[in-house]
């Protein structure tokens, strides 16, 4: 066993990386893009849902939530199995033309992070609900209003889950390939080739360099988010 | 002005609240003993408006509680005892109720400031209430309710928190409110607190309000031998 490959793979990699090699910057700000478009999407859907979910009361709320908690650990190569099916052009929604597109491919993670920013919403808002509820209504507040703080009293973990939706996202491979199909032509207005879908035909490929500085960028990014978020989250609640 | 008749409050199958029959009058202050799950909490929030899930009538005023929930808050509002704070500074938390009743910024930073005085906390004003420690939070939440100027202040607790001094300066504040009118329903362990603050007594019991009279009467002899055990027992 030698270690002589990875460590080569390593030192290669931080020099594509500090040159700027156009084709991982451009695979990188087409990931950022995708999975951007993806979870913005999902934040327009998700956080009313949520918000409505977690401040109403009625007969069979658990079942709805429970069944975007189990979404939430979807397998994302079966996720795109359907997506496929249903997009591909023989399949019910082949005339859209969304197969091997970036489009398809936001379409497909955003319905992948939808059950994130709805259960982390959910969550978010019931565990303050309560309290923020009495508080707001004691000091005078209308229905619409207790139902505003209670947003704003919840935003850092509604924009929790729109972190965890992108890291989630940006992270996934099987809808990225199946409905992207991983294209990449130097020049070409048609790419579909992201971070994810790169690192596994790079390493098909044997280059390893180039995976492994894909892999360190992709990590990067999703600490950074992650730092940046926390950071945010922090300074909102003790503000 | 405040008039419970034959409220029940169940929780499943527990009784939390018997047959309640309480009359409130306008600038009174009245003190509700009791132990600890007897069911002051429960009797407070539905005072409050803040509970409107009970059996039995509730009128403020003349207006039914169950039929305007909404209209009878904006003229109680309640201090718990364990505080929660909202985002954002002690001068945010304490300008809510302000805020949403309309009052101009103008107004809002000299009645807080002149509140905040009285409690001796006017240098957090800028202060993040989440960061503050327990005793500032609960006079902070006394703020937040002494900057209203509505007919009924509701504390359940308001000093269980603080210290000897502090609590002098929270029950100089009630008696202000006292003195200006208005009507105090609190509860307390400290039956000191009570003798020094109400003009009449609640005990409750079991869920069941087990007497109600002048403060003195009810210290001096109560009418019921479950007050007087509780009494002894405490003091």
């Amino acid at each position: 066993m030698t270690w002589d490959y990875i460590v080569e793979g390593f030192l290669e990699a931080l020099k594509l990386i500090i040159s700027g090699d156009p084709d991982l910057y451009d695979i990188l700000f087409r990931s950022i893009t995708v999975s951007g478009l993806a979870t913005f999407y999902a934040g327009l859907i998700g956080i009313p849902i949520g918000v409505v979910l977690g401040l109403s009361n009625f007969k069979g709320k658990e079942i709805v939530k429970s069944i975007f908690n189990g979404l939430m650990g979807i397998p994302t190569v079966v996720l795109g199995l359907i997506l496929y099916l249903f997009l591909a052009p023989a399949g019910p929604l082949g005339f859209l033309n969304l197969i091997y597109t970036t489009t398809g491919i936001s379409l497909g993670q955003m319905i992948l992070v939808l059950p994130i920013v709805v259960s982390i919403t959910v969550n978010s808002i019931e565990s303050i609900e309560k309290d923020i509820r009495y508080l707001a209504l004691t000091l005078g507040a209308d229905e619409i209003q207790m139902m505003k703080k209670i947003i704003e009293e919840a935003s850092p973990g509604i924009l929790l889950s729109l972190m965890t939706a992108f890291n989630r996202a940006i992270a996934e491979l099987g809808v990225a390939l199946m409905i992207g199909g991983n294209i990449f032509i130097k020049g070409g207005e048609m790419n579909t080739r992201v971070l994810t879908t790169a690192i596994q035909m790079y390493v098909s490929r044997g280059e390893i360099s180039m995976a492994i500085a894909l892999g360190i960028v992709l990590l990067s990014l999703v600490y950074s988010i992650s730092m940046v978020v926390n950071c945010v989250q922090r300074r909102w609640i003790e503000a | 002005m405040i008039s419970l008749k034959r409220v029940f409050k169940t929780f499943g199958d527990k009784v939390a609240l018997k047959d309640i029959n309480l009359q409130v009058k306008e600038g009174e202050a009245l003190g509700v003993l009791g132990y600890s799950g007897a069911g002051k909490t429960t009797l407070l929030k539905i005072i409050s408006a803040l509970d409107v899930d009970f059996q039995g009538t509730y009128l403020f005023k003349g207006i039914d509680v169950k039929e305007h929930p909404g209209k009878v808050r904006k003229s109680i509002t309640m201090v718990f005892q364990n505080p929660v704070m909202f985002k954002g500074t002690v001068f945010e938390n304490v300008a809510y109720g302000l805020k949403i009743r309309g009052y101009p910024r103008r107004y809002m930073e000299e009645r807080i400031d002149e509140v905040l005085e009285s409690l001796g906390i006017l240098e957090l004003k800028d202060k993040s209430a989440k960061r503050l420690s327990g005793g500032e939070k609960q006079r902070v939440a006394v703020a937040r309710a002494l900057v209203l100027d509505i007919d009924v202040y509701v504390f359940d607790e308001p000093t269980s928190n603080l210290d000897v001094e502090n609590i002098k300066v929270v029950e100089r504040a009630i008696k202000g409110l006292i003195e200006r009118g208005k009507t105090v329903i609190f509860t307390t362990h400290d039956l000191l607190q009570a003798r020094r603050l109400s003009d009449r007594i609640l005990y409750i019991e079991k869920g069941e309000i087990v007497e109600v009279g002048k403060t003195e009467e009810i210290f001096k002899n109560p009418g019921d031998e479950r007050t007087w055990r509780f009494l002894r027992a405490v003091l």
